[in-house]
Order: C-alpha cells, then structure tokens, then sequence
C-alpha cells in the first residue's frame, strides 16, 4: 500500500488491523484509535479518497490501496491544508483526539460535493455524524469544515 | 520506514516556521484577556499531539488485564501455566503476586479500599483478575484466553434499594465488622425542624421519585499507563494521562510504599478526561507492578469496554424529593438519597463532605427550609462514583431541584419560569448563606434569566407550543436556572486524602522578558497553554506568545490538585494572577532602583512601571528582566533574577450561574425526541478567553444533552453491565445536536484575583433537567404525564407517553 503517497511494504499477522499497521509500522501517530466497534470515527483515514475506519479495517486489505491520513493533509513545506486552517481559526478542537478523523472526513466531503460552498448545515451533521467528539459539541467543527470550502472557493477564485 | 514529511522539523526549511504558527505563535493575541486561537493547536492539527498510546520506550512490553465475567462470584482457582507458556509472555501478576509487593489492595479517595486484581472473589462485572505481561499487544491478549479461573457463582445486587434489603447478599465481607451493604453513615444537611414547619406551612408540595441514571464521562481516548520502574536507579516514570499527577504522585508513594522523590508523573496531550482520569484504577498499579516484576516499561491501555465498564461511572442517585411553596414562592425542599456507590466506594469528594456537595441542592433560590440525607449502598456494579464533568454530586443537586422547581410549577398550574423568578435570591442578598450552610458569592439571577427568555423568544414558543398540541403535535419547553459551586476549594474545610485542595504556580521571567509559567493544574484540551499565558500577560503586559505555560510533569512544576470540578481557573488561575502581581511587585522594586525614585514613587500601567507625573521615564518588564538579571545593583532586600512563586488557597468557591431554555419536538408515533433548540446563557464572571469559554458551554451542553437523550449505564439480574461498548452506550453524534445559542452576563467574582468563576461544566449541570424538563413539559401539555427518568430514548418516551414511565434499570 501507500501511505501519503509514499510506499509500505511489511510483513504482518493476517489479523493485523489498519489503524495498528499505519501507527506501529508506518509509525505514523497522527492517527487514534478510540472503539473497536466503527462506532466513535477517531481512527478514520481515507482509502482512495473514501473516508474508511481503520479499527475495522485490515492492513491486508489495504494492499495496493493508496491511503491518506492526518499527516498527508499538509504540504511538505509545512503549508497546512484550508481545513487544518480551518479547525484552527473556528476553535474546531479542544483535546485534539478525534481531530484527525474529523478533519480527513472534513477532507472528503469538500472534494466529493459539487458545490461546497453551498453545503446544508444537515449535509455537513452528516457527513461527520459517524465521528464521536466529546469536546465540541460540534458546532465549532462545522463552522470549521465551512471556513476550508470557503477558503478553497475564494483561492481558486483568486487563482 | 516512513517519514513525517509535513512536519516542518522534517523539512530544510524548518527553521522558518520556528518563530511562526507552526510552533504555536498566534497571530493577533491580544496582550491580555480577550479572543485568541489557541497556541497549543498548531500540534493537534497537524496529527502531532503526543498521547499515551504515542508513548514507546526501549525495551517496552504490554500489559493485559483478565476481567470477571461474572458480577459476584468467588475465585476457586486460577491457573496461569498456560498462559505462562505462551513464548511472547514476560509475566503473569495474580492477587497473590500482589500481596507479596503489598499491592494487592489500594485506597479509594473516599477512604474504602478497592482489590488491584480480585483474590477472594469478584464483585462487579469485568473486574479485574489477572494481568498479563508480553512482548506486543495481540500476544498479551492472547495470553488472556490461556488463563483458567475456576468462579463459584453467588447472587449479585445491581438495584441500591434492594442492596439494603436484610436478606441481601454481603458484598463487602472482605471488610472487618461489615455485615451490611451500607457504604457509609447516613449524612444529613440542613434544619429537619424548621424544614418540617416550612412543609407544615405550605400551600402546596410536590413530590417526585428521581432516578439520575448511572452514565460514563467516556472521554474519546481511553485511560492508560506506560510505567517505567529503572531498576538501576530506583527511579520510577510514570506516563499516564491524569487529571490530578501531583495527587496521583502522593498516592503512588503511599500505594506502592516508594519514595516520593523517586516518582514522576508524565502527562504528555491527553485525549479528553471529564472526571474519568481522575481516580486511580487497578490497570495503572497493576502496570506498576509489572514494570517492577518484568524490569521493562509497561504499557497498559484499556478497550473501550473495559473504559466504560468498569473505570468512573458518575451518578446513579435515587432521590426522593419534595418540594413546597406558600403565596406563590418556592419555600421547602427536603430531599432523601440512595446512593448507588458500586462495588468498592471510590467516589471522588473532599474528605469532610460525604455527598460531595449534593446540598448545593437548594439551587438558586431563597427558600425558608430545607433538608436532605444521603446514603451510600454497595452494589456489585463497578465502582467510581467520579463527577462527569461535575464539581462533587452537584449535577444531580441541580437535576434534583431544577426538575422539582418543574413539578411544582405544574402542581401549582403556575409557569415555570414565573416561579422561579419569584423564589429567586436577589441581588442585594449576596453574600448569601443558604439552609444548606453555602455562602453564594454573586449573581443577578433575574437578569440573566431574562436574557435567555429574550433569546429564546419564550412567550412566542409557549404560544407555538399551544398550537402544536391543538394539531395533534408535541413540543416541549424546558427550562433551569442552575447555580454551581465550583473551584474547591478553601483548605480550612476541603482536602482530599488529606491533601489541602490549593493550586501552586512558579514564574520565571527570563532575562530577554519572555515567560515560563508553571502550573499543577492538567489541561485535557481545556486549552490551559493558552488562557493561563493569558492569565500572565493581562497582569504583566506581555504578550502570550511570549510565554509557556508548563504543566503535566509532577518533576517541573509546583504541588496542587490539578484539573476536575471546574476548579482551574477559580483555583490555578488565581494562583497565576497572583504569582504573575508578584513578579510585578519585584519588578517595581527594580524598576525604583533603575529610575532612581521610590517604589511607591511609581505607576502601573500594561507592560511598564513609570514615574508618577512623569510618564516619560519608565521601565517595562522587558527591561527591568534585563537589569534584574544583569550585574547591576540590586533593590534593598530582594534577589537577582525575577521569578516568584504562589500557592493560592481560595477563601471560597466560586458561583457560576446559568438560564437555559430548550426546545424539543416529540414524535407522538415513535416517541423520538428531536431537539430543536438549545439557548443557554452562562454567568461566569470574567471570561479571559471568551472563544474558549464557549467552546466548554458547546461540549458541556452536548454531553447534558447525551445524558439526558440516551447516555445510561444499565444492568441485568445477574449484574452484566448491558452497554459495554459504542454500540450500546451511545453518545450523541452532530446529528442529535442542535445548533447551540450562547448570551452571557457578566458578574464578576467579587473574591477571585480577576473576577472568573469557572465554567467548564456547568453546561453539564444545566442541560440535563432543562431537556428532561422539556420532554416532559411536552408531554405533560398534550397527555397530562407528570414525570419521567432520564434517558428520554424513543423506548422510554414511548412508554411514558402511554402512561407505563419506569425508573431504568
């Protein structure tokens, strides 16, 4: 598999989960793990672009897969992506655990809606709704996913 | 392997981002209070926070805790060869290793004491039995299933009322002389007497039958610990995110019989607490002892069911209340509690107050009697009994009169909010002292009660609401008016373990001006590294970018007891303003020396002392840092350098205030409850962050409203704990929240160094009764039901809008 665009190649135990894969071999930590059940979003990366758990996922079915966490946001100068900008200007986070996931699922609902300028209040509860955060109560974390779109509207306007 | 390419450090051009954002500099920080993003993001978002499981040390293995499948049962045998034999594992610890290290049971921070790993028997489901030591995870859980432990099944109690049944199974036959399951004396507040004349006086009296369901702080990072015991050094490091190290340091010493100075508590980012990371549990000494049996750090971190099944559960109060009034006003309250304290008591209170500060009960209003008894019952249900995002049992105080202030109103066929505003206490009566012996500090009830009426256009909703019932639809309106006493707390009546509950801070300005403050109080994503370098910079005129804040690190920073019950800011904070007045004290005397006047001679304002009448010639911090560290003479009677230390020991709580009103649609064929609205308007006092501050009201009312919605902890007949994971024990998601709407009042807390009052739990406290009272305001309009219990889950509703409510189980 690949990792933020780099290549893995280990060998592991077949039962191997993801989230231990990407954190104890590709010893990127940015990545949490918070349930076991696919219920709480913390360890959510995407695989191909799709938002994905990866406390319910194997590292073997990953193989050939490119997947992208937390750490693949940002630009290799250390430029932040607008929806790690966004979290920071909005006070989208308090403790920071559920963060990554909710940022790389903030990630993948901008690049798939057609106009994310535009999203519904509704559209974005749901997007995240498969993430748990105990901090935020949320509304912060949605002005946060807002200020990315609109960000990203205004540069490639600019552009 | 890998690299973090993202990170700046990992880039050639690294040093750029050094002065910059990536390092926490905030662009626009005011120089003092006021908005500003927080400094300690720049990692978070960036995937770097350093969290326990981040932990990894040379030579480290993992631990595994074998858990009771049984609630009650006594242990025949357990036979670990098996598991001995597994090629990864290092270890197997079972009570009786324990007892030869004298570890085998631990004190509770309520004076019980609690087995690290059962011997005799077990006594609450999942508790724990044998811990496995190997060389990776997956192995040590393996091991788990090699282990054989013979049970002898008994009869478990999982209900507090029949706990006290004298048939009931002895749960505690462990301790010498106990020959019932009552966890500790009756204790009572307030004049029984004069409450019996005031409920004798009445008009009219209400009484209700409230269960506060057990629930869990359930913070998204588990709890854990990396223990590092060198056996070369006798040095032990302990990595456990707390949110108490310094306490926890005191304790390990008394648990583990090891020198204080030899222990070091390390919490690095941690991952949210809520009173969760409060207590100790049986996984940290057991990883204790297993870095001093292996000679290896230890890892142990627990599963989510383990986290939510047998660590911290809050509540689980049976009250039974009344409530009374005369010529339109709330007069009488007496309240009687069972409460459920689980298997061992461990519920986290100051030493002098068995209920916590449950007889906060009297709420915000000017009553003429009350009274209230607790008891505390053994259960064979995990213990805990910590406060989820609550200062001591006063989140069940505020649900117990805020939904009694609800029931009366409707006894009365008066509005809920009209009552209150008539029983409420007034403004001129501050300070003032309630039946129940407090001294409330400050408030203008009336006033913050009405902007939230104003916010919520209350007269609109209740005219909305009459339409609705006339078409066959429900909707509910809920209000409270919650008044907290947080930030415990004066040493002459509050320590815990004997440990007074004041806060430490040490200052040190450098020579260049720039600032280390160091604190024992324990962010877990409050945002401390911010607010508290704003602390310092509105007292010293320097900017927050220009200060660290030091915390988590029992080694660098000074003695307190750290981070629960809203206590931060009102005790921390106050120790910073006053550390941070000293240093400007010592400034002053340098400043004199420098502009050859007297130190009386000389002015403050942000940032410089000047000359009175001569604001020209002055000297700012920055430059008497220079000269105070410099080879210059130095004031009569002081030391180089400018540094200072304070303990500060608050001469009261502080009482933060709040009105919520909510607003909630129930689905008449399913019994869902949406919720609509959610106005709450807070009374802190000073916000030195006001970003920040609402931040803890958002995740506050999301937690309340969880508690109230669909958040319980429930039993079978033989004791199982039915919500062992994400799936069972739900928490709400974006789509169960409303869009929060927050107003504030200012009353600033006449006796705190900068007026602050603490908040971060009271949207914990207030939103509970304010959703549980709008279900039922809902219902009692469109079917005439009077009560039910909290969780308001479509199940539950359902029912009690068909009449049939029960307590949960």
């Amino acid at each position: 598999m690949s990792i933020n665009g780099q290549a893995q190649s280990h060998d592991v135990e077949p039962r191997m989960l993801l989230v231990h894969y990407i954190r104890e071999m590709a010893e990127l930590h940015g990545t949490h793990w918070g349930c076991d059940t696919s219920n709480c979003g913390i360890c959510v990366v995407l695989m191909d672009g799709e938002p994905i758990k990866s406390c319910t996922t194997l590292a073997a079915q990953a193989e050939g897969h490119e997947v992208m966490t937390v750490e693949g946001l940002a630009k290799a100068d250390g430029t932040l992506d607008p929806i790690q900008q966004g979290f920071y200007e909005e006070h989208g986070l308090q403790c920071g655990f559920c963060t990554p996931g909710m940022m790389v699922t903030g990630r993948a609902l901008i690049d798939k809606h057609p106009n994310p300028t535009q999203m519904t209040d509704h559209e974005i509860r749901e997007a995240i709704s498969g993430g748990l955060c105990r901090c935020t109560g949320y509304n912060n974390i949605i002005k946060a996913i807002r200020w990315a779109a609109a960000h990203e509207a205004q540069a490639a306007g600019r552009s | 392997m890998a690299t973090v390419e993202t990170w700046p450090g990992k880039h050639p051009d690294w040093l750029k981002h050094a002065n910059g954002e990536a390092f926490g500099q905030v662009k626009d920080a005011p120089i003092g209070h006021g908005n500003m993003k927080r400094k300690e993001d720049a990692r978070f978002i960036r995937g770097l926070g350093n969290y326990l499981d981040d932990v990894r040390l040379p030579g480290m293995v993992h631990g595994a805790l074998l858990r009771s499948p049984y609630a009650h049962a006594r242990i025949v045998s357990i036979d670990t060869s098996a598991a001995l034999a597994h090629p990864k594992v290092a270890a197997v610890v079972i009570a009786k290793d324990l007892e030869t290290l004298g570890l085998a049971w631990m004190p509770t921070i309520s004076y019980d004491t609690q087995a690290v790993l059962a011997g005799d028997k077990v006594r609450f489901h999942l508790q724990e039995v044998a811990f496995v030591i190997a060389t990776d995870a997956y192995a040590a859980q393996d091991a788990l299933q090699l282990i054989d432990v013979e049970y002898d099944v008994l009869p478990a109690i999982v209900n507090a009322r029949k706990a006290l049944d004298p048939d009931a199974p002895l749960i505690r036959d462990d301790k010498v002389g106990q020959t019932d399951n009552l966890a500790s004396p009756e204790w009572e507040a307030g004049d029984k007497m004069n409450c019996d004349r005031v409920f004798g006086e009445a008009d009219t009296v209400a009484v209700r039958e409230l269960l506060y369901p057990r629930c869990h702080p359930s913070p998204m990072e588990t709890c854990g610990m990396v223990a590092d015991m060198n056996p070369a050094t006798g040095q032990l490091n302990i990595y456990n995110g707390n949110q108490a190290p310094h306490a926890h340091r005191t304790v390990y010493a008394q648990v583990a019989g090891l020198p204080e100075q030899n222990i070091r508590i390390l919490c690095n980012d941690i991952g949210g607490g809520f009173g969760n990371k409060v207590p100790v549990y049986p996984g940290y000494v057991c990883a204790i002892a297993g870095s001093i049996v292996a000679g290896a750090p230890v890892k142990w971190i627990e599963d989510r069911s383990e986290n939510l099944v047998t660590t911290g559960f809050a509540r689980d109060y049976n009250m039974h209340a009344e409530m009374c009034s005369k010529g339109g006003r709330i007069t009488g309250l007496r309240v009687n509690v069972i409460a459920d304290h689980g298997a061992f008591d461990s519920t986290a209170q100051p030493t002098k107050f068995p209920a916590g500060f449950f007889h906060i009960v009297t709420g915000s209003y000017d009553l003429d009697g009350a009274h209230c008894t607790v008891k505390a019952v053994y259960t064979n249900k995990a213990p805990g009994g910590v406060a989820y995002r609550c200062s001591f049992r006063i989140t069940e105080a505020i649900y117990c009169v805020e939904r009694m202030v609800d029931a009366l109103a409707q006894e009365m066929n008066a509005d809920p909010i009209e009552l209150r505003m008539r029983s409420f206490i007034r403004p001129e009566q501050f300070p003032y002292e309630t039946q129940t012996g407090w001294t409330y500090d400050s408030g203008d009830y009336e006033k913050t009660m009405k902007l939230a009426m104003e916010m919520a256009d209350y007269e609109g909703l209740r005219r909305e609401q009459q339409e609705k019932i006339a078409n066959g639809e429900i909707m509910g309106i809920g209000v409270t008016f919650f008044t907290e006493g947080v930030g415990a707390g004066p040493r002459r009546h509050m320590d815990i373990l004997g440990l007074a509950m004041n806060d430490g801070a040490e200052l040190r300005v450098h020579p260049s001006g720039k600032a280390v403050v160091s604190l024992s109080a324990q962010t877990q994503g409050q945002g401390h590294e911010t607010t508290f370098a704003q602390i310092v910079a509105e007292e010293l005129g320097i900017s927050p970018n220009d200060i660290i804040v030091r915390h988590g690190d029992t080694d660098k920073t000074p003695y307190g007891l750290g981070t629960y019950g809203s206590r931060s800011t009102p005790v921390s904070g106050g120790a910073t303003a006053v550390v941070a007045r000293k240093v400007r004290d010592k400034a002053r005397a340098f400043a004199a020396v420098m502009l050859e006047t007297r130190p009386e001679d000389l002015a403050w304002e942000k940032g410089r002392w000047y000359v009175k009448g001569d604001p020209e010639r002055g000297a700012t911090i920055e430059s008497i840092a220079e000269y105070a560290y410099g080879p210059n003479p130095l004031p009569e009677g002081l030391e180089g350098g400018l540094d200072a230390n304070a303990v500060y020991d608050p001469p009261n709580l502080t009482y933060p205030c709040g009105a919520y009103i909510s607003v909630v649609d129930i689905d008449p064929g399913t019994g869902k409850v949406h919720m609509r609205r959610f106005i709450a308007v807070d009374d802190c006092g000073v916000r030195i962050n006001p970003m920040i501050v609402e931040g803890q009201i958002h995740g506050g009312l999301a937690e309340g409203v969880g508690i109230a919605l669909m958040e319980i902890l429930s039993f079978d007949e033989q004791g199982n704990c039915l919500n062992s994971s994400y799936m069972d024990y739900l928490l709400p998601t974006a789509l169960e929240c409303p869009e929060w709407e927050l107003g504030e009042t200012v009353t600033p807390c006449p006796h705190h160094p900068i007026g602050a009052k603490g908040v971060g739990e009271s949207a914990c406290n207030g939103a509970p009764p304010c959703v549980t009272n709008a279900v039922i305001d809902g219902l009692y309009h469109a079917k005439g039901i009077k009560h039910m219990d909290m969780p308001c889950n479509p199940a539950r509703v359902w029912a009690a809008m068909n009449g049939n409510a029960q307590p949960p189980q």
